[in-house]
């Protein structure tokens, strides 16, 4: 969306959080504003790392710790809580039924059309090493492993800056 | 009123913000400058967003219509 140049401003939304409410809301920020040729690019830090991770792998890290929060904080898109009403899993079970009777897309389907529509996903160094994830633990839409300085250079060029 | 021909017509009926506005850009990216694309929706959020849209991104507003079985008309020319 190149030739939009008409606006400029861009869009960096930091996802701390890795709950499925929260991580919708920040994706539909950011398709919306990349329909409007706005550059947007996510910062997954911490918990929000779950939105980007694949499927599989339950064990992860080097150390019983890392391995018993990895196993503890299993997620990925298409399984992750409710910041309210969880209720063990029934919660986001009908959220998810109540969105496709209305046509709002998944939150897997919302990542990859943000994707394709040029949002850039960075995942946190720092929060990688606590917990003991690689690259390769991430779904390959993600851009390079950065860390909070190269997210500030990015965030102090950007017009409208989140945190979720 | 102005004198167009649609050149493209999306059906976005059924979707749900920001949905309607994802595919007009995707659509419009792959037309010519000064094609007319019309975007049929139910959603009433589009009948004001799309509009919004089209003034932030540059590309013209010709018309919004509103037929009486509640589809929303609007029409877009690319610039």
């Amino acid at each position: 969306m190149a030739e939009q140049t008409k606006n400029k401003g861009s869009v960096t939304i930091v996802l701390f959080s890795g709950d499925l409410d929260k991580a919708t809301a920040a994706f539909v920020i950011s398709t919306a504003a990349a329909s409007m040729g706005m550059p947007v690019n996510i910062f997954f830090t911490f918990w929000g790392l779950n939105v980007i991770k694949k499927k599989g792998g339950l064990i992860k890290g080097q150390n019983w710790m890392q391995k018993m929060l990895n196993i503890m904080n299993y997620g990925h898109a298409k399984k992750l809580a409710l910041s309210k009403m969880n209720m063990l899993g029934m919660g986001p079970a009908m959220l998810k039924v109540m969105m496709s009777q209305k046509r709002v897309p998944s939150l897997h389907e919302f990542i990859q059309t943000a994707h394709q529509m040029g949002v850039k996903f960075y995942p946190c160094e720092m929060s990688m090493t606590v917990m003991g994830l690689k690259k390769e633990d991430f779904i390959d839409e993600c851009e390079d492993v950065i860390g909070a300085v190269s997210y500030l250079s990015i965030a102090k060029e950007s017009n409208i800056n989140l945190f979720i | 009123m102005t004198q167009y021909t649609i050149d493209k017509t999306l059906d976005a009926r059924g979707l749900a913000c920001p949905m309607p506005s994802v595919k007009t850009a995707l659509t419009l990216e792959q037309m010519e400058f000064g094609q007319v694309l019309e975007v049929l929706t139910d959603d009433p959020v589009s009948k004001r967003d799309l509009p919004v849209w089209a003034q932030s991104t540059g590309n013209e507003l010709l018309e919004v219509k509103e037929d009486a079985d509640r589809t929303i008309k609007i029409y877009l020319r690319k610039a």
